[in-house]
């Protein structure tokens, strides 16, 4: 090594895995060192992890988690296919197949594991691959090519994942286990069960219970493989993955002490026999144990690095559960996973219909949470898992917390008491006390969190609890979740709100140049456009507020996924004249467009061209008809079923008051859509619990519900109050909405809102019926200025010839979009896929669109 | 209208007044490619392809425009990737872009460079 260099310690490490790798990163942080990593393969550390995505796309460089450029920037020297055959303990040196030597002062060792091949006759068969490295995986490929089927022996977590990429590789597939079950150190018989069923279901044929005698020629195909119970089974390509044995012969060779069945042994600072040599990762034996996770090795990296530069880390043990998915099939296994503990007791569910196993192990007095196994959902796994890790002492009905929660509130972990040590992020082992410093100094939102603390940057599997944790600890502190809009302006949308009615500001322009920076975007734009909309109701293609409207209401009309529209009349409650019906079908059939009742009992006309909708929109207003706002966030439509008038049953004319309801409140601009219903009784025809406003007849009145939802996810609404008069319920509902609408965020239900509400609804209610707040008065004003100022947008804009000009398809010229083409199906058109345009002229059937009208 | 040659490669595409403040028209090129057309204000005029790769339609001038942190762009009005107006770089996935045209407004006559 070069002489300037002589105060720093030499630091060899041996092998550039991701562990090899990790205790660079971690070791390069200093600066004290000389780092010099030698690896055997002819590349630099990889992810092993997601090795199957070979197959399905990436390349050895997305996988790659390091390159010479980085290593060079941290001043690391490496050498590419430099495999150690000599480690000289006396003279502190090691010596590559190539004679070169290396001398350090501390030596790690990380080599890793190699692939276990069962002793068979026949192994060494050309096709007999194993599945480990980026070459095995270009081995496999050429292998593949030149077949048609694959085997792969062993039905563990590494074999799982083999067999997965012969099946990306289209070959047809088999597992051959010599146990019983799949994954046996994972799961128990039946999770194991499990997910067999779902693999097979995959097309994946396994076979268990099959020990391989020998290999020899086969008739049909490359191979034939003989089981012992006689049977056999032809196949052109043969995967090992039987497990990993320690690569130690280094250590074997040159007197470090290895462990009875293999694995260099080492103490909790990862130290072998000879204090200035260190193994981690997959060749240490620990307290007799190899760990075959990345994680625990990302440990023993740390601990090592910490070791050699004096710190007082140590290594004391690792947590063996994960969570996976398998072929789309997610998998979980937790601790004690097959109730090996004295006394542990074991609650079972299984859902044969939708494939799903869950087991928890919990221990003899039922308190803590000993082991789980999940097949097919693993939704509960990172609860579990801080259940288990942490002793956090199980709710009454332990049960529960695997059971589907068919409606009733599922126990919820509390944050709060986990504690410090707990771990959040397992790849990057990261605590819940690391969280806690990280806020203590001074991150105040989840981003700054990740960024500090590197939590969730690994699988990303604990986001969520994260988000969890961080928001817990903001609340903590009384340190406000920051809620700003975008960078555009610091404020939230209710921020906003206050503002721009505080200071009577009547554009985008003002507000921005007054309270914010740049030129906005598509976030805040239209965020102001609906504020705007909602406290002064003007026209919302005004040359100023133009330029802020959501796609939709730029154009007034649904934008389809082939850049046409859909046009859709207002229809107040679903009901509608026969000569209405009879334009909407005229006008449909003039302009060739596809027709559709929608689940809101309107009738959407799809396909109209940009240049199209002045003159569509021109006939259903002269027939009387004006814009259902279909396009906006505001209130779509007001189900309801006939009520009295009509059926036997109803007690209350809920069409007169669903009719009533949308005329008062169409073209209420709000943060989301809304959507109302009346239903005439209880029989609920109208579905109306599942509608941000629901309004159901009793024999005295009428019960109001608030904040349902049928989107996403699905929320029965909650009664809000019961019995009603006319007056009281339009007057709650003013209230409600129009509060609503001051208070929620951009694009949140009223569902998700009133979930958010400190308070929740009976906060609400105070609100609402005793004027909590005192702002009753103000509320109902508003929403009567905008009731007294609605205007339909449709009839404004065919009114106005400079409007129109906006509708034009180009400045230049009058010809159409030839990319919007249809074809016919069921008597209708439909948009041309891409496959039929490109066989535009010979499969089918182009159909011909009306010209454009003057308006 | 009938797109105009003025000179040997500047094309005539429309009026300024054909052209909507803080907004996108669209316009077609003499090939018959279609192009949008964003105003701002005289000095920042900016012409794209009105071809979204992502969503495979022609609706770039129906897309709302914003800035990130200075850099003018357009947010996709089918699933709202946003195209840098001056290169037709896509902010949000690196693999796409569309075509960016130099353009100018020259005695009321908004033209482009092709």
């Amino acid at each position: 090594m070069s002489s300037g260099t002589q105060s720093k310690q030499n630091i060899v490490v041996v092998g550039n895995g991701m562990v090899g790798h990790h205790f660079v990163e971690q070791l390069s942080q200093n600066s004290n060192y000389n780092i010099t990593v030698l690896c055997a393969e002819s590349r630099l550390a990889y992810d092993r992890v997601h090795l199957s995505e070979y197959f399905s796309g990436k390349t050895a460089d997305d996988l790659a988690l390091t390159t010479p450029e980085t290593y060079q920037q941290l001043g690391v020297n490496f050498y590419l296919d430099a495999k150690v055959t000599t480690i000289d303990k006396s003279k502190k040196i090691v010596i590559t197949e190539q004679g070169e030597s290396f001398s350090y002062d501390k030596l790690v060792l990380a080599t890793g594991s190699y692939p276990f091949v069962p002793p068979i006759p026949g192994k060494d068969r050309e096709h007999c691959l194993v599945y480990r490295t980026i070459d095995d995986l270009d081995a496999i490929q050429a292998s593949a090519n030149a077949g048609k089927s694959g085997v792969v022996v062993g039905g563990g977590l590494l074999g799982l994942e083999a067999a997965n990429a012969l099946k990306e590789l289209g070959l047809e597939t088999h597992v051959v286990e010599f146990a019983p079950q799949l994954m046996g150190v994972q799961l128990d018989q039946a999770g194991g069960q499990q997910l067999r069923k779902m693999i097979e279901e995959l097309g994946v044929t396994v076979h268990t219970e099959k020990a391989t005698n020998v290999i020899v020629d086969g008739e049909t195909s490359v191979h034939k493989m003989e089981f012992a119970d006689g049977s056999h089974l032809e196949t052109d390509l043969i995967l090992f993955s039987a497990g990993i044995r320690p690569y130690d012969n280094l250590a074997r060779e040159f007197n470090l002490t290895v462990g009875e069945r293999g694995g260099i042994v080492v103490n909790n600072q990862c130290q072998t026999s000879d204090d200035d040599i260190y193994a981690i990762g997959e060749c240490a034996l620990w307290n007799n144990f190899i760990f075959g996770l990345v994680a625990p090795g990302y440990t023993m990296a740390k601990v090592a690095a910490s070791h050699i530069t004096g710190g007082d880390e140590s290594f004391t043990g690792a947590d063996m559960s994960t969570k996976l998915k398998l072929m789309g099939v997610e998998v979980g296994s937790i601790g004690d996973a097959h109730a090996r503990t004295p006394g542990a007791q074991s609650y079972t569910y299984q859902n044969e219909r939708d494939n799903v196993y869950k087991k928890m192990v919990v221990s003899q007095d039922g308190k803590t949470l000993l082991g789980a196994v999940l097949v097919g959902d693993t939704s509960e796994y990172d609860s579990l898992l801080q259940y288990a890790l942490n002793g956090i002492e199980l709710p009454e009905n332990p049960d529960a917390l695997i059971l589907p929660s068919n409606g009733g509130e599922k126990p919820t972990l509390g944050v709060d008491s986990l504690p410090d040590t707990a771990t959040i992020c397992s790849c990057l082992n990261v605590t819940k006390g690391d969280i806690v410093a990280a806020v203590d100094a001074g991150a105040t939102d989840v981003g700054a969190i990740k960024s500090v603390t590197k939590a969730t940057t690994g699988c990303g599997g604990c986001s969520a609890l994260l988000k969890n944790v961080a928001e817990n600890e903001f609340a903590k502190r009384g340190l406000e979740v920051k809620k700003d809009i975008c960078s555009h302006f610091v404020y939230s949308r209710t921020e906003l709100f206050h503002i721009i009615k505080a200071e009577k500001i009547r554009n985008f322009d003002t507000l921005i140049s007054k309270h914010g920076k740049g030129m906005g975007c598509e976030i805040c734009k239209p965020a102001v456009a609906s504020i705007l909309a909602s406290v002064y109701n003007d026209y919302i293609l005004q040359d100023d507020h133009l330029h802020l409207q959501d796609t939709n209401d730029t154009y007034l009309g649904n934008m389809q996924k082939d850049g046409t529209y859909s046009v859709v009349p207002r229809m107040p409650g679903g009901e509608v004249t026969p000569d209405k019906l009879i334009v909407i079908g005229e006008v449909a059939k003039e302009y060739n467009l596809y027709t559709k009742v929608t689940g809101g009992q309107r009738i959407d006309l799809f396909g109209a061209r940009v240049e199209q909708l002045p003159a569509i929109w021109k006939r259903l207003i002269d027939a009387g008809m004006e814009t259902g706002h279909a396009y906006g966030k505001s209130l779509r439509t007001v189900k309801s079923c006939v009520g009295s008038t009509w059926c036997r049953y109803g007690v209350q004319d809920s069409m007169s008051m669903a009719i009533y309801l949308e005329e008062r409140y169409k073209g209420l601009r709000s943060p989301h859509k809304i959507k109302f219903a009346v239903s005439g009784c209880t029989r609920e025809c109208a579905e109306a619990q599942s509608k941000d406003i629901g309004v159901i007849a009793t024999e005295n009145g009428w019960n109001l519900y608030v904040s349902g939802n049928g989107g996403m996810k699905p929320r029965h609404g909650d009664l809000f109050a019961t019995d009603l008069d006319d007056a009281t319920l339009i007057k709650y509902i003013d209230r409600y909405l129009m509060f609503y609408v001051r208070m929620a965020d951009r694009l949140q239900r009223t569902s998700v809102w009133l979930e958010s509400l400190e308070g929740g609804l009976e906060y609400m209610q105070k609100v609402v019926k005793d004027d909590h707040l005192g702002i009753n008065d103000e509320l109902e004003r508003q929403m009567d200025a905008v009731v007294a100022t609605y205007q339909c947008e449709w009839k404004t804009t065919v009114e106005s010839p400079e409007k129109l000009k906006r509708f034009r398809q180009f400045v230049n010229s009058d010809k159409q979009d030839v990319n919007i083409q249809f074809v016919s199906e069921r008597e209708q058109i439909r948009p041309a896929t891409l496959t039929e345009k490109a066989a535009k002229g010979l499969l089918i059937e182009t159909v011909e669109i009306a010209t454009v009208e003057p308006a | 209208m009938t797109a105009l040659n003025n000179s040997s490669n500047w094309q005539t595409l429309c009026h300024k007044d054909d052209l909507v403040k803080y907004s996108g028209v669209c316009a077609l090129l003499d090939n018959e490619q279609q192009v949008a057309i964003f105003f701002i204000d005289d000095e920042n005029v900016f012409t794209i392809s009105n071809w979204d790769p992502a969503g495979k339609a022609n609706v770039l001038y129906r897309g709302l425009i914003g800035d990130d942190n200075g850099e003018v762009f357009v947010a996709s009005p089918l699933y709202k990737e946003r195209f840098s107006l001056s290169s037709g770089q896509c902010l949000d996935d690196e693999s796409l872009s569309v075509t960016s045209y130099v353009t100018r407004i020259e005695q009321e006559q908004v033209q482009v460079l092709v």
